[in-house]
């Protein structure tokens, strides 16, 4: 989106609009020939591309099932059923639509992962890293809202525990969970109102999706090296260079798309999601969607309301911060022997704490989850800025086009 | 009338004021024309106009549970036997995290009539059907987050903040009762 120099058209029909709306010459200058791209991107960094697809693949399958489903707490159910035996292919649009919310939130975790071991978000791409952080909790307020739209004993019983996490809050929480009911208890009206934004918010996370791409290319994407192009000689275009890198990965991405919507589509599902909502019958263990187990494990982990929540949301808010709480100058983890490691126990930690998400709150796993739960924050409050205090990284090269050097010059000077 | 505006000692105008006001003015209507969007987000009338209850107690054997719908909600009905009465009225009030005596909690200490609702985070706690779990104190347990009640249904262990609420409800005769 940054101005380039201004290309030459020989097609008379593109001059004529590029002279009107210069959106050819945009595009190229985004991910296009006058795009100069780091040379040393990874294919972890092509997974912007991947989520930009899943969005629109979820906006796609998203429109077309909504021509059949009903946002009524009577005839959900029902009507999920209808899209499933009658609709024709509503069976292929649903378990796209099911599965490619979760391979959206795979994608997604592996993007922030990428920018925490890479350092993507440290200065000037702060605000990069917020406007992406804004996308990830819009991200999960769709899922949660689309997961309540069938009407199942799973759907109603996440709708009725997250809704609650909010009459936690003193003095106005009972108002204000009647409000978001719109009754005094989940029940159609609440349906309707999570329909409603279930539809809307995807183009809201479009929207805040281009100003992503807009921030990322003021100073164009970091690189595995960490240390920014100095010369043509760091750079390629764009395309055909990462848009045929990328391309691969997406072809990689649909088949595992296809594979779980064709041969496993219900394998992330859960057996309770096929009876219709019972409003009288809590099921044994409630569990969120994978993707949301970490957190269910933290705000589980504390045997006081208030207090769970907070944790919950202070889990989520302290990605936020994570551009000012990681106190290293070195962008990349190549060069920082101390954080690398703690990386991997931050990933490692997380991995546990979804495992004890999907848990009943009881021994073992209760105390694991506390653990883990204190070391999730630890990460982020202790290990992030005093590692980068104590921490001696290793020399970084002199240039991207170079090979990493034996003998480079001191860290402090080459970070800038 | 004054075409140009006069300056004040600290150098603001009269435009600077009509400015500030105008702007002042905006920020209020826009306040007040979003009220309308966010209070139709609240219960409906139909969803408020939901009736009162009468529940008939003549069929409940002693020690039995039943639960009956009252505002879409589920309210726990208990017959208590005597030694459940006596367990929730011999609990001192020292060891309760939401302290309330059992007498404050009944109408007449047979029936125990409670909103069967976990007051964590909502889920409907397991001991009104036989062979559920009662819990350690043997009430009823919340399966979801592993929150204790005892025979009174105050909150005894586990994340819950409160004892089961008690709805608003009256004896009509000696064997029925009228919720809301």
């Amino acid at each position: 989106m940054a101005g380039g120099p201004a290309r030459q058209y020989n097609n008379r029909l593109i001059r004529w609009v590029e002279y009107r709306l210069p959106i050819f010459s945009a595009v190229e200058a985004t991910i296009g020939r006058d795009m100069p791209t780091p040379k040393n991107l990874n294919y972890w960094w092509s997974l912007g591309s991947v989520l930009f697809l899943a969005l629109v693949i979820q906006i796609a399958t998203g429109i077309f099932l909504a021509m059949h489903y009903i946002p009524s707490g009577a005839l959900a159910f029902d009507s999920v059923e209808q899209i499933m035996r009658n609709v024709n292919g509503g069976w292929l649009l649903r378990y796209i639509h099911s599965n490619g919310a979760s391979l959206f939130f795979a994608a997604v975790y592996l993007h922030i992962f990428r920018g925490m071991y890479y350092g993507s978000y440290k200065a000037p791409r702060e605000l990069l890293w917020l406007i992406g952080m804004t996308i990830f909790v819009l991200m999960t307020a769709t899922a949660f809202m689309g997961y309540v739209l069938p009407w199942g004993q799973m759907s109603f019983w996440a709708a009725t525990v997250i809704t609650n996490l909010f009459s936690a809050i003193p003095l106005i929480g009972d108002s204000l969970t009647t409000w978001l009911w719109g009754g005094f208890a989940v029940d159609s009206p609440t349906l309707q109102r999570f329909y409603s934004l279930h539809y809307l918010l995807p183009f809201v996370i479009f929207g805040v999706s281009l100003m992503h791409v807009w921030a990322l290319h003021v100073h164009g994407p970091s690189n595995p090296v960490g240390i920014s192009a100095r010369s043509k000689k760091d750079t390629i275009p764009y395309h055909p260079y990462y848009t045929s890198k990328y391309m691969s990965v997406v072809g990689i991405s649909f088949i595992i798309l296809a594979f779980l919507v064709f041969y496993e589509p219900n394998f992330l599902a859960h057996p309770d999601q096929f009876k219709p909502a019972d409003p009288l019958q809590t099921p044994a263990n409630i569990v969120p969607e994978w993707y949301f187990l970490p957190f269910y494990a933290i705000l589980r982990s504390v045997p006081d309301k208030l207090g769970g929540v907070i944790l919950f949301g202070g889990s989520i808010a302290i990605l936020f911060l994570v551009p000012w709480l990681d106190t290293s100058r070195v962008r990349s983890a190549r060069f920082r022997p101390t954080y690398r490691y703690f990386f991997w126990i931050f990933v490692l930690n997380s991995i546990l704490l979804g495992w004890v998400g999907s848990q009943p709150a009881e021994g073992a796993a209760l105390l694991i989850g506390r653990l883990a739960t204190v070391y999730y924050f630890a990460h982020f409050l202790i290990v992030l800025p005093f590692v980068g205090w104590f921490e001696r990284p290793r020399p970084l090269p002199e240039s991207i086009s170079k090979p990493v050097l034996k003998s480079g010059m001191p860290a402090a000077e080459a970070a800038e | 009338m004054a075409t140009t505006a006069p300056e004040t000692g600290d150098g603001e105008t009269r435009r600077d004021f009509i400015f500030v006001a105008a702007i002042s003015a905006t920020a209020v209507g826009a306040g007040l024309a979003v009220w309308p969007f966010v209070n139709s987000m609240n219960p409906s009338r139909d969803v408020l106009a939901e009736s009162t209850t009468e529940v008939d107690l003549s069929p409940i054997e002693e020690g039995q549970r039943i639960t009956v719908l009252w505002r879409k909600k589920p309210v726990f009905v208990d017959h208590r036997a005597p030694e459940k009465i006596a367990e929730a009225t011999g609990a001192a009030l020292s060891d309760l995290k939401d302290p309330q005596t059992d007498a404050d909690r009944v109408l007449r200490p047979e029936w125990l009539v409670l909103i069967g609702i976990c007051t964590h985070l909502g889920c409907i706690p397991q001991g009104q059907r036989v062979g559920e779990r009662l819990g350690d104190f043997g009430g009823w347990f919340c399966p979801c987050h592993g929150s204790h009640y005892d025979t009174s249904g105050r909150i005894r262990k586990g994340p819950a903040p409160k004892n089961l609420e008690v709805p608003p409800y009256s004896f009509i005769d000696d064997t029925t009762i009228q919720l809301g």
